[in-house]
C-alpha cells in the first residue's frame, strides 16, 4: 500500500504554487471519498446498533432453552433452542462434507494438475460455483434429493445445499495457502525419498495447516447466515428436532423469516434477538479465524 | 518421484476424483433443473419467457418469467449504479487517503458489512428502512417525478428502489474489496512518476491509479452485479409483491425471481415446484453470464488474480 503525498512538500518558492483551482479540485475529490466512508459505515451502524439494542429485549434464558411449539406469534416468551440445535447440527454436517472435498480439490490443482486441461477445467467450475446464487442451489438439492431420489425434508438436505456454496471458498482459500509453501520443502522431503502423498500428507498440509483452517472458519461463518436454500429443503418448524436426517428441522436464519413475518411485535422481537444471536456466532467465528491466523503467523515475516 | 506406488496412485486418484465431483456436480445442476422444469414448462399454457402473470396453479397454470427478470434486472442495475461510486471511494480512501495505522483496521470494518447475515439486512430493511424510504420516495417524486423513474403516482417504501438501496448496501463490500487490491497493486513507479511531476493528489490517481484499475474495477462492478442478482431473503422480505412491470420503480411492489421462490417455497404441487425450478434455471443463466463476463475481463488483463 502507498501513501500518496506523505512526502514533505517541497516550498512554494521553488517550484511554484499549485493553482487555486486544482487545489480545489484536490479538495473536492477528498471530500468526496472521505465522504463515501462515512456513507457506508452509516448502514452499518444502523445494523448493529439495532440488532444490538433490539436484540437484547429477548435475550434471556428461555431464548435458549425452549422451542416455538405450541407459541402462537403473539404469545410472549418461546424460544430459538429448535434453530440453534438445528444450525449447528447442519453447520457441521455442511463442513463435513465440504471441506475433505475441497482440500483434496485443492490439492490436485496446486500438486498435481498443474497446466493439464482437467485442472484448467476444475478451476473455471470453481469460479462458476462461487457465483452460483444461493437460491440456486437450494433448487438443485430440491430437485436433485427431495424430488428425484424421493428423500423428505431434512437437515441435511440443508447441509448439502450449503456444503455446494462453502466448497468453492474452501477450494480457493486453500489453494492459496498450498501455493505460499515453499518448494525447497517439498523437494527436500523429495529428496529424502519420502513418497509423493507422504510428502504432501506431512509436510505440505501441516504447513498450510493454519491458514487452511482460517479459510474454512470464514466459509463455515457465511454458509451459516445463509437463508434461501435451507427454505427449500429443511422446510420450517416449531419445534425441537434433534435428527437431522428426517423431518423438518429449524435453523436460525429460517427462525428470523418466520418470526419477521408475523405482525405481532412479541414476534418480531424473538425475530431480532434471533438475528443477534446469528450474529454473534458469525462473529465468534470471524475473531476466531483472525486470531488462530494472527497466532500462528508464518515465519517468513 | 517413484509415482508407482500403491499410496500415490490411491492419493491421485481421490485428489483427482473430488476434483471431478466438482465438475459433475456444476454439470447436474445445469442438467436436474432443466430436467425438472420441463414438465411444469410443457404444462405451461402462457409463453414463459414474455408473460407476466405467475400463476402456476391455476386451471390451466399459467406463468411467465418476465415481469421478474425485469425486476431482478432493474434492482440489481439501480444498485450497482449505487454501490459503485461509493465502493471505488472506500478503496481510494483505505488505500491512499486513510492514514497508514489505521487503513488495515479501516478495511476490515468495510469487510464487516459482508459479514452481515442477508436475512438481518432484510430484518433491517422491513423494520427500519422501508419506513425512512417512504419519505425518501415521496420526496424523490415530488421534485423529481419527471424523470421518468422516479414518476408516477402511488409512491410506497416497499418498492424496487428500496430493495436495490439494500441490495447496494450488500454489493459494497465485495466491489471494494477487489478494488482495493488492484489498486494496492499499482505499480509504486506509475504513483512517484506523477508526484514527482508536481501533481495533485486526485491528479495521481487520475492519471497513475484509475487507468491502471480500470478493468478491475469494471470486473469487480460486474462481480457485485451477479451477487445483486442472485440476492434473496432481504429483497423478498423489504419487496410487497404487486403484477406487472413498471419503470416507476418507487411504486410498492414488483418482484425478483430469487425473491418470488423465496415467498413460494411452501408450494408443492408439481407444476408450481416446477415453474419455481425454471425460474431459477432462467437466474442461474443470467447471473452465469454476468460471472463469466466479469472473470473474461480480469483474465483478458491479468494483473491481479
Amino acid at each position: 500500500m502507498t501513501a500518496i503525498g506523505s512526502a514533505k512538500k517541497p516550498s512554494a518558492s521553488t517550484l511554484g504554487s499549485v493553482s487555486p483551482r486544482r487545489k480545489l479540485t484536490d479538495r473536492a475529490v477528498q471530500g468526496l471519498v472521505y465522504l463515501s466512508f462515512v456513507l457506508a459505515m452509516i448502514p452499518l451502524v444502523s445494523v448493529l446498533w439495532l440488532v444490538i439494542t433490539k436484540g437484547m429485549a429477548r435475550f434471556d434464558g428461555d431464548f435458549f432453552s425452549k422451542s416455538m411449539n405450541g407459541v402462537a406469534g403473539r404469545d410472549e416468551g418461546g424460544g430459538a433452542y429448535h434453530a440453534i440445535l438445528g444450525t449447528l447440527e447442519q453447520v457441521a454436517i455442511t463442513t463435513a462434507i465440504a471441506v475433505p472435498i475441497a482440500v483434496l480439490t485443492a490439492i490436485y490443482l496446486v500438486e498435481y494438475g498443474r497446466g493439464k486441461r482437467l485442472a484448467k477445467a476444475i478451476s473455471f467450475c470453481v469460479d462458476v460455483m462461487t457465483g452460483i446464487p444461493s437460491i440456486v442451489a437450494g433448487l438443485f438439492i430440491l430437485a436433485l434429493w427431495l424430488l428425484t431420489f424421493g428423500f423428505s425434508y431434512s437437515g441435511f438436505a440443508g447441509s448439502l445445499a450449503l456444503a455446494i456454496l462453502m466448497m468453492p471458498t474452501v477450494v480457493r482459500a486453500t489453494e492459496e495457502m498450498l501455493k505460499l509453501v515453499p518448494n525447497d520443502l517439498r523437494e527436500a522431503s523429495f529428496a529424502l525419498g519420502v513418497p509423493r502423498w507422504r510428502t504432501i500428507c506431512f509436510v505440505v498440509l501441516p504447513t498450510a495447516l493454519t491458514g487452511i483452517i482460517t479459510g474454512v472458519m470464514l466459509a463455515v461463518a457465511r454458509v451459516m447466515g445463509e437463508t434461501a436454500p435451507l427454505l427449500l429443503t429443511i422446510f420450517v418448524t416449531k419445534s425441537i428436532n434433534e435428527n437431522p436426517f428426517e423431518g423438518p428441522q429449524g435453523a436460525l436464519p429460517t427462525f428470523i423469516w418466520d418470526q419477521a413475518a408475523d405482525p405481532n411485535s412479541t414476534a418480531i422481537d424473538r425475530a431480532w434477538t434471533g438475528a443477534l444471536t446469528l450474529i454473534l456466532l458469525i462473529m465468534l467465528l470471524n475473531l476466531a479465524a483472525r486470531l488462530i491466523a494472527w497466532l500462528r503467523r508464518p515465519a517468513r515475516r | 518421484m517413484s509415482t508407482g506406488r500403491f499410496g500415490d496412485r490411491l492419493f491421485v486418484l481421490g485428489t483427482r476424483g473430488s476434483g471431478i465431483l466438482l465438475l459433475v456436480i456444476i454439470v447436474s445442476i445445469g442438467a436436474f433443473l432443466i430436467w425438472k422444469a420441463i414438465d411444469a414448462l410443457q404444462a405451461n399454457e402462457a409463453n414463459f419467457l414474455t408473460s407476466q402473470v405467475w400463476n402456476p396453479n391455476g386451471r390451466p397454470p399459467e406463468f411467465g418469467i418476465a415481469q421478474l427478470a425485469f425486476g431482478t434486472v432493474m434492482s440489481s442495475f439501480l444498485a450497482l449504479i449505487m454501490a459503485t461510486p461509493v465502493a471505488i471511494g472506500i478503496a481510494l480512501f483505505t488505500t491512499f487517503y486513510a492514514p497508514r495505522r489505521l487503513a488495515a483496521g479501516l478495511s476490515y470494518v468495510v469487510d464487516l458489512l459482508a459479514a452481515v447475515p442477508s436475512i438481518v439486512y432484510g430484518l433491517w430493511g422491513l423494520t427500519f428502512l422501508v419506513t425512512k424510504m417512504d419519505d425518501v420516495s415521496q420526496f424523490l417524486n415530488d421534485y423529481f417525478g419527471w424523470i421518468p423513474l422516479f414518476g408516477g403516482d402511488s409512491v410506497g417504501g416497499r418498492s424496487i428502489f428500496t430493495a436495490s438501496v439494500v441490495l447496494a448496501i450488500m454489493i459494497l463490500p465485495i466491489i471494494s474489496s477487489i478494488s482495493r487490491e488492484v489498486f494496492a497493486q499499482v505499480p509504486t513507479a506509475n504513483v512517484e512518476a506523477a508526484l514527482a511531476l508536481g501533481a495533485t493528489r486526485w491528479e495521481t490517481i487520475r492519471i497513475a491509479v484509475l487507468p491502471f484499475g480500470r478493468s478491475g474495477m469494471i470486473s469487480a462492478a460486474m462481480l457485485g452485479l451477479g451477487r445483486a442478482m442472485g440476492e434473496t431473503i432481504a429483497v423478498a422480505m423489504v419487496l410487497s409483491s404487486a403484477a406487472g412491470i413498471s419503470l416507476h420503480v418507487l411504486r410498492d411492489g414488483g418482484g425478483t425471481i430469487a425473491g418470488n421462490i423465496a415467498n413460494s417455497y411452501a408450494e408443492v404441487t408439481p407444476i408450481s415446484q416446477g415453474a419455481l425450478i425454471a425460474s431459477g434455471l432462467v437466474l442461474f443463466a443470467i447471473t452465469l453470464v454476468v460471472n463469466m463476463g466479469a472473470r473474461a475481463i480480469v483474465a483478458r488483463r491479468k494483473e491481479f488474480v
